[in-house]
């Protein structure tokens, strides 16, 4: 179920006072290495359950532990996301479920042009999983917010019977902040627009897929999970963006036919424009995956005013994780449809995936 | 169907059944490799549901490839594949 | 990707449909009898670059698509059974049984694993002893090697929990069925490059003679699908019937001995209904007695015969008599999401492989009017 997590480097709740023995009960309630439904009870194991995981956030609002926690909030619009993360294994090359926590919700504002402000989580346990991976996926959390300079202020614990939940899962909220005179939407692109990529597409989803249990292959890759606001705020500087999205679940063919739907628009991209890292193209090739329809957490695609492209392009490859960025395609006349221009120069539709990648043999 | 992709030998191990690690592009998986008995490490397999179902013939391959660019009239030699460049290669 | 990337290159691909161009005096009407070919020409658009001349008709090379309904509700009732783990690629999950498929038989609770190779199922059943470990065997000649493979390693390592229900399919009884229709169109065939390299060429040499067709054996990329078509309609064009072999690299004469070897002593002929194209005699690999102990079938009861429903057209559309978006439920009664037949449902599928480039529907050369034929033996 789970890999190498990162070793834990936070605080351990101290464990102090004499050891509890309730009189109902005489065995002593001594935190094992597993989860307890108990831990999901309210009481004194609960208790020991989050005082395992807020000292690693350092956060003074989260510390608090109050039913909800007050932030200063600039004035202005918000914008407001919450994300469901399931994804196994746990963890993976390149990450876990905790920093795919903090960068997915991070990133679902990054693509309204807001600036991440706060998060909230809560983590359904199923009895019966490790604590140290627990641990792990606190640090690991704890670790991305740092890195993309967002603070967890509340958050809260379930556990659930074994077989419930698969090992945790996570669920997120959060609140970024949209600077004044930012206005980016799905439904803003216009034809003549240009259709940009920040950076390679499926890695994540490759890098997913090769833990996964019943895949099993080496694949010289990590996730590319990693926050994008910087790089949105920076091509906002730079230039006119209308549209913005990330390529999670169902790829580039989902965000390129979302951005198409909600803006009446057509979108032709070039397959040699398309940056897929040979590990990924390797990967797709011997599970008959299309590239499109993979799944990247750390990359974006915006569509942007013509006049803009070059200097936007230019912000996101001054950027760290925009350095691979490319002019990918085009933004036409509806109707709403996205087609590929393939090497040979023919011309095929991009179709939204059905649903689960199931890998081809045949 | 047919899914056959072509990859690299780059280990072989036998505990009764020959077997090894192919590399395809950067990709690494095990594959049976008792239909190819001739594939050794460096050799080209083509690989199909985890079993080689052939060694590549390379020089039977570059070979071909020669005939057909000369036969196209082969103006310009067609530009050298290459992987985009990316995170891990 | 070396060894692809040179075959995918576009100067060499265009070039190649020029030469065709150029050879070309009158329209032709081709198959390319293996899915993974279908999949090739569709999703790189070779059909915009070839001359209107030629016309490609998908052949049944499909072996998820031509595995009949029955057998897939075989799988469904095996896979329900408790203590069973059934193991089976990814394509088959979404293929419609009577009125279930796989995905549904998971969601209700049956342990249904996708695997990447039978020999990964072998892994599971040596992994897990408690469990009776079933490899739904799909596929053709290139497949059944795999299969064939593990059955020998779930024999030496002595496992008893681990069984196989073989639905492969041989290529040759089909193309004779296709050849030999009244009505049959097709003029040269691209025959399927990976089945030759385990079986060789010896097969189509006396269907060739037979039916004075020019067969070509073919690979996968763009480069190699479109020297096939070059030298089968220069065959055409100068009168000639041979097998030609233009996938050197993989395809030997002799095939691949060691493989064809396996086949033998697990595998023999047998008689197997196609979907949509009745039974085909000889059309299958089944397991030789000596392997009884490994048969789910012996295990689960044999399958039952089955026939073919009605509203589907699978079987003209795969014996290249109807082209997908020709049939009246394309994009309508049958999509992806809810697929009436197979081919529908494998992204190999003709009629998949249509749907994903997004071809209209729109009637063709190859449409067939009428109401469907009863679908029967041919």
């Amino acid at each position: 179920m789970t890999g190498p997590l990162p070793e834990p480097t936070g605080v351990a709740a101290p464990m102090e006072g004499p050891i509890d023995v309730s009189p109902s009960c005489p065995v002593p309630l001594a935190p094992g290495g597993l989860v307890q439904l108990g831990h999901g009870g309210g009481g004194r194991l609960t208790a020991q359950l989050v005082g395992r995981l807020v000292p690693r956030f350092g956060d003074p609002e989260l510390a608090r532990l109050a039913d909800a926690a007050t932030l200063e909030v600039p004035a202005g619009r918000l914008a407001f996301t919450t994300d469901a993360f399931v994804v196994q294994p746990l963890a993976f090359p390149g990450g876990d479920i905790g920093s795919l926590a903090v960068y997915g919700t991070v990133n679902d504002l990054a693509m309204m042009g807001a600036r991440p402000l706060a998060l909230a989580a809560a983590f359904i346990i199923e009895e019966g999983l490790d604590l140290a991976v627990l641990d792990g996926v606190a640090v690991s959390m704890a670790e991305a917010c740092r890195r993309a300079g967002v603070r967890l202020v509340a958050g809260d614990t379930k556990v659930v019977e074994r077989g419930a939940a698969d090992g945790i899962y996570v669920t997120t909220s959060g609140i970024g902040c949209i600077p004044p005179g930012v206005e980016v939407g799905p439904e803003r692109a216009r034809p003549g627009d240009v259709v940009l990529c920040s950076g390679p597409i499926g890695v994540h989803g490759i890098a997913v897929l090769s833990r996964r249990a019943g895949m099993a292959f080496d694949v010289d890759t990590c996730s590319d999970a990693a926050p994008l606001h910087e790089l949105v705020t920076a091509g906002l500087a730079a230039g006119e963006i209308h549209a913005l999205r990330d390529p999670t679940r169902g790829g580039l063919a989902a965000v390129l036919n979302e951005l198409a739907g909600a803006s009446g628009v057509s979108i032709t991209v070039e397959e040699e424009a398309l940056v897929v890292p040979g590990p990924v193209a390797a990967a797709c090739e011997m599970l008959g995956l299309d590239p499109l329809s993979v799944a990247g957490e750390g990359c974006c695609v915006a569509l942007v005013h013509p006049d803009s492209a070059d200097a936007v392009l230019d912000a996101w490859r001054a950027q760290p994780v925009g350095a691979q960025a490319a002019r990918i395609g085009e933004v036409g006349e509806g109707p709403a449809t996205v087609r590929l221009r393939t090497r040979l120069g023919a011309h095929r539709p991009v179709l939204v995936p059905t649903g689960e990648l199931l890998p081809r043999i045949c | 169907m047919c899914l056959g992709v072509p990859g690299r030998v780059v280990a072989v191990t036998d505990d009764g059944m020959r077997s090894g690690s192919v590399d395809f592009g950067g990709v690494r998986r095990t594959v049976c490799l008792a239909c190819t008995p001739d594939a050794g490490c460096g050799d080209w397999v083509i690989v199909h549901a985890g079993v080689a179902i052939a060694r590549l013939d390379e020089a039977e391959a570059t070979e071909r490839l020669a005939l057909l660019d000369a036969m196209l009239g082969g103006a310009d030699a067609p530009a050298a594949p290459s992987a985009a460049p990316g995170p891990g290669d | 990707m070396r060894f692809v990337d040179e075959y995918r290159d576009p100067v060499r691909a265009r070039a190649l449909a020029d030469r065709i161009a150029a050879v070309l005096r009158r329209p032709w009407t081709l198959m390319e009898v293996c899915g993974g070919q279908t999949h090739t020409l569709v999703r790189e658009g070779i059909d915009e670059v070839l001359p209107a001349a030629v016309e490609l008709v998908h052949g049944p090379g499909c072996p998820v698509c031509v595995t009949p309904v029955e057998v897939i509700e075989a799988a469904c009732r095996i896979a329900a059974e408790p203590g069973v783990t059934l193991c089976s690629f990814g394509d088959m999950l979404r293929v419609p049984g009577r009125d279930r498929d796989l995905q549904q038989v998971r969601a209700a609770g049956g342990d249904v694993r996708v695997v990447y190779s039978p020999l990964d199922a072998v892994g599971i059943a040596s992994a897990e002893p408690s469990r009776t470990v079933v490899c739904f065997a799909v596929g053709f000649e290139t497949t059944a090697p795999a299969t064939a493979l593990s059955l020998l390693e779930a024999r030496r390592r002595g496992l008893s929990n681990y069984l196989v229900l073989s639905a492969h399919v041989r290529v040759p009884p089909a193309l004779e069925v296709i050849l030999g229709a009244p009505d049959n169109r097709v003029q040269g065939l691209l025959a399927p490059g990976h089945v030759c390299t385990v079986q060789g060429g010896a097969e189509y040499a006396p269907i060739v003679a037979r039916h004075r067709v020019p067969i070509v054996i073919t690979g996968f990329e763009p480069v190699d699908l479109l020297e096939g078509i070059l030298a089968c309609v220069t065959q055409l064009e100068e009168g000639r019937a041979e097998l030609e072999n233009r996938y050197r690299r993989s395809v030997r004469p002799e095939g691949n001995p060691v493989a064809r070897a396996a086949l033998a002593e697990v595998f023999e002929p047998v008689d197997r209904r196609w979907r949509g194209l009745g039974t085909l005699p000889l059309g299958g690999l089944g397991l030789r007695d000596a392997w009884r102990a490994y048969d789910a079938e012996a295990r689960f009861g044999p399958v039952p015969e089955g026939t073919d429903d009605g509203r589907c057209r699978a079987g003209l559309v795969l014996a290249g008599r109807l082209r997908p978006d020709a049939c009246p439920e394309f994009g309508t009664g049958c999509r992806p999401e809810h697929p009436l037949g197979a081919p529908m449902v494998s992204t190999e599928g003709a009629c998949a492989a249509y749907w994903h480039a997004g071809r209209p529907r729109r009637p063709g050369p190859g449409d067939v009017a009428g109401p469907v034929p009863e679908a029967a033996s041919r």
